[in-house]
């Protein structure tokens, strides 16, 4: 084994363990604040694995929309639903624990038995390493049109529709002196809010 | 047989997620495990890209279009906890009964 191939062996070695440490700490772990940093720790192991796969673009492609955007959005999903109190056992929730891990670990075994079985056409032309981001866009532009062009509207329609179910309900105007109406505070974290109408006078003078 | 130790990591990683997803009570753990479960999809599909098509890269093609559909999952998803986080003040699985006979 030359030096570059049991570089490439160790590493790959390191980010397994990291990453299949890091998700089995995302499923098991109490704290979801914790599984959450976790998450990130899987993605960004598994954009090592893309970098050991030859393939920078998409390696930068998961640091930046899951480490920066998805896991970001989760941590924000974290915090505004954080409900402090602990959840209600249920009787006998080992049972369906240790259940659901065998059907995972027969699942797995079979994935394995499947992989170690099966000829793979191994192929023995060289990877196209850094010439892979002009291939993907030509690929999109040629015969991923299509998905491509479906894939933006699908986040259009994504983006409206998180909007649509998220959103809360217009703020009317309210005149100093009245109380704050109940429409006016946060439904996930009661607190004090500034009214529209004190917010027009900081602007006026 | 490197091709065959990326395919069992993301074996892994996928019934790891499997699991998670069946037995967390917590609705954003779950949210969490289908990110999981779609990012052994992608090792699985990067994997193939590399050692079976080095050239034509179509693993890795789709492999971007995954990554653009979890992200747009992931925002929708959350999206709908908040609306029920709103409604039923909880976010523990046990209590989105409704539909069960």
């Amino acid at each position: 084994m030359t030096l570059g191939q049991g570089v490439q062996f160790v590493t790959f070695i390191l980010l397994a363990a990291m990453m299949l440490g890091s998700a089995l700490g995302v499923v098991l772990l109490e704290n979801i604040v914790y599984s959450a940093f976790l998450l990130g720790g899987v993605f960004i192991s598994m954009a090592g694995m893309y970098i050991l796969l030859n393939a920078g673009f998409v390696a930068a492609a998961q640091v930046l929309v899951y480490v920066g955007a998805v896991n970001v959005l989760i941590l924000f999903g974290i915090m505004l639903v954080n409900k402090r109190q602990p959840l209600t056992p249920m009787a006998r929730a080992w049972l369906s624990q240790v259940a659901t891990g065998g059907v995972c670990a027969g699942l797995f075994a079979l994935l394995t038995v499947a992989v170690l079985k099966t000829p793979w056409a191994l192929s023995d032309l060289t990877p196209i390493g850094e010439g892979a981001i002009i291939e993907i866009g030509k690929h999109f532009f040629s015969d991923y049109l299509l998905p491509f062009e479906l894939a933006s509207v699908l986040l259009l329609i994504a983006l409206i529709g998180a909007i649509v179910l998220a959103r809360r309900e217009f703020i009317p105007d309210v005149a100093p002196g009245q109380p704050e109406p109940d429409t006016l505070q946060l439904p996930e974290r009661p607190r004090e809010l500034v009214s529209a109408s004190s917010l027009s006078d900081l602007s006026e003078s | 047989m490197q091709l065959q130790y990326f395919l069992i990591v993301a074996a892994a990683l996928f019934c790891i997620g499997i699991y998670g997803l069946v037995t967390s009570r917590n609705v954003i753990r779950v949210l969490m495990s289908i990110e999981l479960m779609l990012n052994a999809v992608n090792l699985n599909l990067m994997a193939f890209s590399n050692y079976l098509d080095p050239v034509g890269i179509n693993g890795q093609v789709f492999a971007v279009f995954v990554i653009s559909i979890a992200a747009a999952e992931a925002a929708v998803g959350l999206a709908i906890v908040l609306s029920i986080y709103r409604n039923r003040d909880t976010v523990d699985m046990e209590q989105f009964n409704l539909l069960k006979w």
